[in-house]
């Protein structure tokens, strides 16, 4: 496969099978997710990122997913997660098309300590656009649950840091999932914040793109890890009538989606180190993986919507 | 334990038959009290053993080999670590009679019990 700009392709319609015929060779580092029908498909990452910006027509409106930072962590899965996010901070400074925001999808750090939240802060501050956070477990150990968190990120958030906001006709909701977590289940919600969410999507189109971002999946992707919400069917029930549903979440250290009718679930990769696939290990701790492999198993995600188009597209850019 | 509990009461019998005042002052207290120590690992996302019986009075030491932090947490809350990261250790010491619940507030899949029984 060739370094042709796949992304002009797909925004002139290019049909799924095509696609996936022009695929058929690839095997790297990324992989960019069309939704078009409701069905995911995966065309080179390295194309899409070499792509030249259009010229001419209504600029697409993208976003970028960084996530599970860990600043601290500094086990044998990676010695210098702080090198990698340093790293992923300059790779989304050179991306050519520059996103108008970015979201953190929790586990800024890894111990919820000030200094790796004031360190964090640093290296994060050279992104370039606004950022939106919000919590990962390891964000939310500290004795005050979430004070130190919410103490940075908190301002203008509701109950433990849930709120939304919209950006050029898409209406973005940040959850927190990892609170009052209760013993023996996955994460949680909360009935505060489920009726938050329905006041906070009453006064939304149907017609509206929504994106969803948290940090443990939305969806349940391997109970016996905790890799779920307990009642995240009560917030899927409240976005089944929009058109268009992106979930976001991180935690599990690498990508997998699910589509289900109009809603499309992602969780991203880490900057700091992998986890297992679902089951493929006695337990979900981080992964050590041969040094040369570890950066083809970190890395960023771009998001790009189309105005006037279907396609909603999330490039995941692995390091290498 | 309830073997060397018996032990050590014979130990203290012998002593007191034996050794001057001091001494057998200092093997009353010992006889009385036996260390009661119980350990529990938290390891590959589980708390090992899961369910452990111990005496009153024993005093429970969890450690965390895990690469992630985990917590020990009661499920009414009646006792909790901070978030424990790798070879940090937590211990608590249980009087009453009675099973207390916990599990990691981090992770909650990972839940354990301690079962407080008499003799």
């Amino acid at each position: 496969m060739g370094n042709e700009p796949m992304t002009d392709d797909l925004d002139d319609g290019m049909s799924r099978r095509r696609l996936l015929g022009r695929c058929a060779g690839w095997a790297g580092a990324g992989a960019l997710y069309t939704m078009t029908g409701g069905v995911a498909s995966s065309i080179s990452l390295d194309a899409a990122l070499a792509a030249p910006k259009r010229a001419g027509g209504a600029r697409p409106f993208t976003f970028l997913q960084i996530s599970d930072t860990h600043i601290g962590f500094d086990k044998a899965a990676n010695p210098n997660a702080r090198g990698t996010a340093i790293e992923a901070v300059e790779k989304i400074k050179a991306l050519a098309d520059k996103p108008d925001l970015i979201i953190h999808t929790g586990d800024i750090t890894h111990l919820s300590t000030d200094a790796q939240f004031d360190d964090a802060a640093q290296i994060l501050s050279g992104l370039g656009a606004p950022v939106f956070y919000v919590p990962g477990e390891h964000d939310f150990l500290d004795e005050g649950q979430g004070k130190a968190f919410l103490a940075r990120y908190g301002k203008g958030a509701h109950g433990t840091g849930w709120y939304s906001f919209d950006h050029d006709g898409v209406h973005f909701v940040a959850l927190n999932n990892v609170a009052n977590l209760k013993p023996g289940g996955m994460a949680h919600l909360g009935e505060e914040q489920l009726a938050w969410l329905k006041s906070d999507l009453a006064g939304q189109a149907s017609s509206t793109p929504i994106v969803v971002f948290g940090h443990i999946p939305l969806w349940t992707v391997y109970e016996a890890w905790g890799w779920g919400t307990d009642d995240s069917a009560q917030a899927l029930a409240l976005l089944r009538r929009f058109g268009s549903v992106t979930v976001l979440n991180g935690h599990i250290h690498q990508v997998i989606q699910k589509v289900e009718g109009n809603v499309s679930f992602h969780s991203a990769r880490s900057t700091a180190y992998p986890q297992p696939a679902p089951g493929a290990a006695p337990s979900p701790g981080p992964l050590k993986v041969p040094a040369e492999q570890l950066p083809s198993m970190l890395g960023i995600r771009t998001a790009r919507f189309v105005r006037g188009g279907e396609p909603i597209a999330l490039i995941d850019q692995a390091f290498a | 334990m309830r073997l060397k509990f018996s032990i050590l009461r014979r130990a203290a019998l012998v002593a007191a038959l034996t050794v001057p005042a001091v001494a057998f002052t200092t093997a009353k207290i010992e006889a009385a009290t036996p260390a009661k120590v119980q350990a529990v690992a938290i390891k590959g996302f589980a708390f090992t053993p899961q369910v452990v019986t111990v005496a009153p009075g024993t005093t429970v030491t969890w450690t965390n080999v895990d690469e992630d932090p985990h917590t020990v947490t009661a499920n009414d809350k009646s006792f909790h670590s901070a978030a424990l990261d790798t070879d940090d250790k937590f211990t608590f010491t249980f009087t009453k009679p009675g099973e207390y619940a916990y599990f990691c507030s981090l992770h909650p899949h990972m839940t354990g019990k301690i079962v407080v029984k008499a003799g």
